[in-house]
C-alpha cells in the first residue's frame, strides 16, 4: 500500500526532551484493541497527556498551545520497547511526519520507515541545539530535507546531515512500499523456499 | 578457505534471498507466529491488495495478549477484545493457518507454545509481531519481533527486508551463586548495558553459565535481549537443545531428524570469528536482581540501595522523573518495601521451571494477607505440568490460586490490571510507566524473588527463605 511521499518538510516542532520514551507511553497497550489502522492519534501519549479522569494534563507539551507542527523531537533512545506498529501509527495519525532524536530503538525506527514517518537521527549536540532553539522560540521552524539528508534550524542556519539507506530513501521519496518490491521477486522467493530444509 | 563465521552469520547468510545495494537484505522466514493484536491490519492489507498468504503452513496463530485468565470457557466479555479474537480466528480460517485459539488444548503465549510443540528449531528464522520473539533464539534460531507492516510482508511473501545487524557476544563465565536464576543473569546484563546498549546488534550468549543452563533458562535470557535494545539474542544449539526438541510434534522425524541434526551440529561460532563488540562478565558475582525504575535497565542487586542521580549514565532529569513515578528516593533500600501484587507468568517466566522455583519457596508457607497474587501459566501444557507435578497442591496449600494461560498482567490488555499507585513484584519483562495498568508500579524480578515477596508481603532476598529450608 503506497503511502505519503516525503521530500522536504518545513515545520515548527514539538519538543519532548525525555530519554527512553517507550512504546507503552507512545500508545498504552489498552488502546491496541482496534482492528483497523485509524484513530490512534487520540491516544498518543495518553497517560502523559490526560489525567485518569480524562482531563488534559496542562503541563504536557501536546496540551501546550505554544507548540505545534509536523515534527516531534524526542530525547535519546526514542521508541524503545514493544514492536507495536501502533506507536508509529499514533505518531502519524496525530499529524507528525518526522521524528528527530539522537538515538532510536530499532523496531520503532523500522516501523516509522514502513509507514512513511521519517526518523531522523542527529548528534546529541545537535539535538540540544534544536531543543534550545525551540525553547527560545516555539515558532522556530526546522527544515528536514530527505533529498539532501539534512535537518536545518532555519532561524540560525545550523544544519546537520543524517543517514538513511538508498533503498529506504527511494521508498520514502516515492511513496513505495516493501511488499510491492517483494512481489516483484516472487519467483526468486519461491525458488529459494524449495531449498529450505524445514 | 571460507571466512570464519559467527553463529549469527551462518544462520542469517543462509536465509538471504537477495542483497540490495545500500539497502536491506531480503531475508527468508522459516516460521511465522501471529497473535490477535498485531495481525488484523496485516490481514486487512492482504485483502486490500487482493493477495493470498504465500506459505500458510509456515505461519501459526495463537490468541494470548488479549485473553482473560479466568473463565475462559465463557464468551469474552470485553467487546473489543472479543472482536480481535474473532478476527484472528476468521483470518486463520480464511487463509488456512493453524489456529490455537482460546480453549484449544495447545493455546498459550506465542513464545511458550512455539518451543513446546517444536515449531522452534535451531538454524531457523522466526518472526512474530511481538518484540519478545527473541525468546526463540535460545534454540540457535534467529528470532526477532517485527511490526505489522512486516507481518503483512511475511504473510504475502514469506520474506522481510532487514539491514543485517552488527554482532555482539556476551560471555558469562563461572558458576552462578545459590539463589541466582537466569532472570537475574538477564537483568544483570541489562543493568550493565542499559536499555539501549545493544541497539543495532544481534547478541550471542556464550560461556559456562549458558552452557549449563536449561532450555527454559535460556529462553528467559534470550527473551529479554530486546530490553537492552538488541533485535535478538541466540545461544548455539547443543545436547541440551537437541534433547529438548526431539520428538516434539513439529520437529523433524526419522531420516529428516538425522539430516537436520547434521546441519544443526554446524551451528556454532567458528574459533577466531570476529564480533563487532564483545563483553565478558563473571557469573559468580551476579546476585538476585530487582528493578527500581521505569525501564528494565534500572536494575540492581536486591541488597543494594537505589543509586543517586550523580551515579547514573544519561540525563539526571529523566532519572529523577522515573524515581518520582515509582515513589522512591535516591539511596532507598529495596529490601523491606511493602508490596501489593505479585505476578508470576509471561513469556519471560511463565514456564514450568518458573513455577517449580516459585513453589520451592512458598511450600509450607502462606501467602501474605496484603498481597494479591496472579499465577498465570504460559500455556495449557505448563498448566498440565503444574498439576501433574503436584505443584498446584503446594500453591493451593499456601493460599494461591492458579489462573488460565495468557499474557495477562505483563501488559494488562485484559482485566489483570494492577491498580493506580500499587506496587507489584513481577516476573515479566517491562517496568515501563503504566505497563501493568495505568499508574501501576512494577518491580521486575525472578520467580524466587516474586515468591519471597508473595509470602512476606515485602521485598525480600529469597536466599533468606532458602537458607531456612536448607538448615
Amino acid at each position: 500500500m503506497a503511502y505519503d511521499k516525503f521530500t522536504t518538510l518545513t515545520s515548527t516542532a514539538v519538543p519532548l526532551p525525555i530519554e527512553n520514551v517507550d512504546t507503552d507511553q507512545i500508545i498504552p497497550a489498552r488502546f491496541l484493541k482496534a482492528t483497523e489502522r485509524k484513530g490512534f492519534g487520540d491516544n498518543l501519549f495518553r497517560d502523559w497527556r490526560y489525567n485518569q479522569d480524562n482531563t488534559p494534563k496542562t503541563d504536557f507539551v501536546l496540551n501546550d498551545s505554544k507548540y505545534s507542527g509536523k515534527i516531534l523531537v524526542g530525547g535519546k533512545n526514542f521508541g524503545s520497547g514493544s514492536s507495536r506498529e501502533h506507536a508509529a501509527w499514533a505518531v502519524y495519525d496525530y499529524g507528525f511526519r518526522c521524528v528527530i532524536s539522537s538515538f532510536f530503538a530499532d523496531i520503532f525506527r523500522g516501523n516509522c520507515l514502513n509507514i512513511g514517518v521519517l526518523p531522523v537521527q542527529v548528534s546529541a549536540a545537535f539535538l540540544q541545539k534544536i531543543f534550545a532553539a525551540i525553547e527560545a522560540d516555539p515558532n522556530t521552524e526546522l527544515e528536514v530535507s530527505l533529498p539532501e539528508q539534512t535537518v536545518t534550524i532555519l532561524a540560525t542556519g545550523d544544519s546537520e546531515s543524517f543517514d538513511i539507506n538508498d533503498y529506504k530513501k527511494g521508498n520514502m521519496t516515492n511513496g513505495f512500499d516493501d511488499i510491492d518490491y517483494l512481489l516483484n521477486i516472487k519467483g526468486d522467493i519461491q525458488e529459494f523456499a524449495k531449498t529450505r530444509p524445514f | 578457505m571460507s571466512a570464519k563465521k559467527t553463529l549469527f552469520d551462518k544462520v542469517w547468510d543462509s536465509h538471504v534471498v537477495h542483497q540490495i545495494e545500500n539497502g536491506p537484505d531480503v531475508l527468508f522466514i522459516d516460521r511465522h507466529m501471529v497473535h490477535e493484536v498485531t495481525s488484523p491490519v496485516a490481514f486487512l492489507g492482504l485483502k486490500n491488495r487482493g493477495i493470498r498468504v504465500m506459505h500458510p503452513e509456515k505461519t501459526f496463530a495463537t490468541a494470548d495478549h488479549n485473553t482473560p485468565t479466568i473463565n475462559q470457557h465463557l464468551p469474552v466479555a470485553d467487546p473489543l477484545s472479543a472482536n480481535q479474537l474473532k478476527m484472528l480466528e476468521e483470518n486463520a480460517n480464511e487463509y488456512g493457518i493453524s489456529y490455537w485459539g482460546l480453549g484449544h488444548e495447545k493455546n498459550g503465549i506465542v513464545h511458550v507454545v512455539g518451543p513446546e510443540y517444536g515449531i522452534t528449531v535451531p538454524g531457523a528464522t522466526i518472526v512474530c509481531g511481538d518484540s519478545h520473539t527473541s525468546t526463540h533464539g535460545a534454540f540457535g534460531a534467529i528470532a526477532f519481533g517485527i511490526g505489522t507492516s512486516e507481518v503483512e510482508m511475511v504473510l504475502a511473501t514469506q520474506c522481510i527486508m532487514q539491514p543485517k545487524p552488527k554482532r555482539m557476544r556476551i560471555n558469562i563465565t563461572g558458576e552462578l551463586q545459590f539463589g541466582v536464576t537466569p532472570k537475574d543473569v538477564a537483568l544483570f546484563i541489562i543493568s550493565q548495558l542499559t536499555t539501549s546498549g545493544a541497539t543495532g546488534y544481534f547478541v550471542e550468549y556464550a560461556g559456562d553459565v549458558f552452557k549449563n543452563m536449561t532450555m527454559e533458562g535460556r529462553m528467559t535470557v534470550c527473551n529479554l535481549s530486546i530490553e537492552m535494545g538488541a533485535r535478538g539474542g541466540m545461544i548455539a544449539p547443543d545436547e541440551t537443545t537437541f534433547h529438548y526438541i526431539k520428538g516434539r510434534e513439529f520437529t523433524p522425524k526419522g531420516a529428516a531428524w538425522d539430516k537436520a541434526m547434521d546441519y544443526w551440529q554446524t551451528l556454532y561460532t567458528d574459533p577466531d570469528a570476529i564480533f563487532d563488540k564483545e563483553l565478558t562478565f563473571d557469573g559468580s558475582l551476579i546476585e538476585p536482581m530487582i528493578t527500581y525504575g521505569t525501564n528494565p535497565g534500572m536494575g540492581m542487586s536486591i541488597k543494594n540501595d537505589i543509586p543517586t542521580s550523580d551515579m547514573v549514565q544519561g540525563g539526571a532529569s529523566t532519572y529523577k522523573k522515573s524515581l518520582q513515578y515509582m515513589k522512591f528516593d535516591e539511596g532507598d533500600s529495596m529490601i523491606g518495601k511493602p508490596i501489593d501484587f505479585v505476578f508470576l507468568g509471561s513469556c519471560t517466566n511463565g514456564r514450568i521451571e518458573d513455577f517449580r522455583a516459585f513453589a520451592s519457596i512458598v511450600k509450607g508457607r502462606k501467602k501474605a494477607d496484603n498481597v494479591t497474587a496472579w499465577l498465570v501459566p504460559g500455556s495449557h501444557k505448563v498448566e498440565s505440568a503444574i498439576k501433574e507435578e503436584g505443584i498446584l497442591d503446594i500453591l493451593t496449600e499456601a493460599g494461591f490460586e492458579l489462573r488460565e494461560p495468557g499474557c495477562s498482567a505483563c501488559l494488562a490488555m485484559n482485566d489483570d490490571k494492577v491498580p493506580p499507585g500499587k506496587l507489584a513484584v513481577s516476573t515479566s519483562n517491562r517496568n515501563f510507566e503504566g505497563r501493568q495498568g495505568p499508574g501501576s508500579r512494577t518491580l521486575l524480578a525472578s520467580p524466587l524473588v516474586a515468591a519471597a515477596a508473595a509470602v512476606t508481603g515485602k521485598v525480600t532476598d529469597p536466599r533468606e527463605l532458602m537458607k531456612v529450608e536448607m538448615a
